[in-house]
């Protein structure tokens, strides 16, 4: 049974179609990579599968989870660049995803520090967040995603503003959590390179069709061929 | 400096203005954070001009200023809260409207009925004769409901300030919090007005919150530096306006200034020694 089932997905944008019947399933220990040009949806698809944005037609269904169980380390914002917070606030608010969770409980700490241990966050977790490196602060947000789940992580373009080191050591963090921690994971990205190294499946979304299959689908296809180009067969 | 605070508190007036003005300084300082740091600082000076329509449409009518502002201002709140989320019109341009329009349907109402006196001159900026026993116990009543608020929903609120999509795609009802902190902002900027003076009210809810951040890094400590500031500010100032003479709400506004003036100088220190 599939974790996460798309069905012919439209979503519209200011009255544009973002979205254009995309269909999906991710199962268990998945790590999907949506990849795509500029304007083609992915964002948007993203949050019509948390909800936070209507989907006109088609459906979305979770099998065995919850809307609780879902971790989200979306795009940053204008807003945390001078938002004062310590690492540990940002990383112990991921806990309230529990509905009516006012406060935290002793467990709620351990669970934080656990994750900032795991994503080697513990040592600057009274830093100051928007004082942080990019890298840093994706880690941060990716121990605040933990918080919330350990079963499917969204991922909105992690690596966007990272310098390569970061992206590299951002990639093999998620690789690292769906491997060795069993978390589901789906991953926006631009690229097309990493995804198809780490990623045991592809959405690609173009404004002439979409595709949707493994790695090894995905690389025979003339869009990645294009991309990729002669390394693929390597 | 001793027989100055001994004799402000023989005044009934006084005590009245330092229980109202204090409570509504704390209110204004913690609802200012999130205000400010979601780029809604405007919205308090945009209410607090429609605070002022409202007043002399209250005033033109003759019946009681809160019954009429309340109501108006918490209306206000909500459709500006509405329209910053709604990109069609931007949330500044809406703000400015709102506001110049109040401000002008307030003049207009008072020029042809009871003339711009001095009522109207109180209004705008601020009078600390205006609190009755009556304000008192409604800006005790509502400050406890606000503080209270406050402290409950404090992670939530930080949350949805932090970062309202994650908070809401982890299934936290943002809209329930903004529109929180709306009313409650609303009701503290009425509540406040009338001491402050429509002009000045904002000042309490976004300097408390920017004189903090300039020295304070974590959101605890942004919380309890401006509810403090916020106080010592509002004690000061209207010390100030007593000793000399002075109005009171822009006494408050000056010492507030100065404060985050002092904190900007001292953020700048620690950063260059760290």
């Amino acid at each position: 049974m599939a974790l996460l089932k798309c069905e012919n997905v439209y979503m519209s944008y200011d009255s544009v179609t973002a979205v254009n019947g995309v269909s999906f399933e991710v199962e268990q220990g998945d790590f999907l990579c949506i990849v795509g040009e500029n304007g083609t949806g992915k964002s948007t698809l993203l949050k019509g599968i948390l909800g936070l944005q209507k989907i006109a037609r088609g459906a979305v269904s979770f099998n065995g989870i919850s809307n609780n169980d879902i971790g989200y380390l979306p795009q940053r914002t204008e807003v945390q660049k001078d938002f004062p917070a310590a690492v540990r606030e940002v990383v112990i608010s991921g806990r309230l995803s529990c509905g009516r969770k006012l406060f935290y409980t002793p467990a709620d700490r351990k669970i934080a520090n656990q994750n900032m241990k795991m994503l080697n966050i513990d040592g600057i977790k009274h830093k100051a967040f928007n004082e942080l490196s990019g890298g840093q602060q994706q880690r941060v947000l990716l121990a605040r995603a933990l918080c919330s789940t350990q079963k499917l992580l969204l991922l909105d373009e992690p690596t966007t503003g990272l310098d390569p080191f970061a992206t590299a050591d951002m990639y093999s963090i998620i690789s690292h959590l769906n491997k060795h921690h069993g978390v589901t994971v789906i991953m926006v990205t631009h690229d097309v390179r990493s995804s198809v190294l780490y990623a045991n499946k592809i959405l690609s979304m173009e404004h002439d069709g979409d595709f949707f299959g493994t790695v090894e689908e995905y690389k025979k296809t003339a869009a990645a061929r294009l991309i990729l180009g002669g390394d693929c067969d390597a | 400096m001793l027989d100055i605070l001994v004799q402000m508190f023989s005044y009934g007036f006084m005590v009245r203005a330092i229980i109202v003005g204090v409570l509504v300084a704390l209110c204004a300082a913690l609802l200012g954070i999130t205000l400010v740091l979601k780029r809604y600082s405007m919205i308090g000076d945009g209410l607090s001009h429609v605070g002022f329509g409202a007043l002399c449409v209250a005033l033109a009518m003759n019946v009681a200023p809160l019954a009429v502002s309340v109501p108006v201002v918490v209306v206000a709140a909500f459709l500006l809260l509405r329209i910053s989320e709604n990109s069609k019109i931007k949330g500044d341009a809406a703000i400015a409207l709102i506001s110049s329009a109040s401000l002008a349907i307030g003049v207009l109402v008072t020029s042809v009925t009871t003339g711009l006196n001095s009522d109207v001159n109180g209004y705008m900026f601020g009078s600390i004769l205006a609190m009755s026993d009556a304000d008192v116990i409604v800006s005790i009543v509502l400050s406890v409901f606000v503080l209270t608020l406050y402290a409950v929903f404090y992670n939530k609120i930080f949350a949805v300030t932090f970062d309202e999509s994650f908070a809401r795609a982890t299934g936290t009802r943002t809209g329930v919090y903004n529109t929180m902190i709306a009313l409650l902002t609303a009701i503290t900027i009425v509540i406040g007005m009338r001491m402050m003076g429509a002009m000045l009210i904002s000042s309490l809810v976004i300097f408390p919150a920017l004189t903090a951040m300039r020295v304070c890094k974590t959101f605890k400590s942004v919380v309890i530096t401006a509810a403090i500031d916020s106080v010592v500010c509002f004690f000061t100032g209207l010390c100030i306006s007593f000793a000399f003479s002075l109005p009171a709400g822009a006494s408050v506004v000056a010492v507030n200034t100065a404060a985050f003036l002092l904190f900007s100088v001292f953020g700048m220190i620690k950063k260059k020694i760290s």
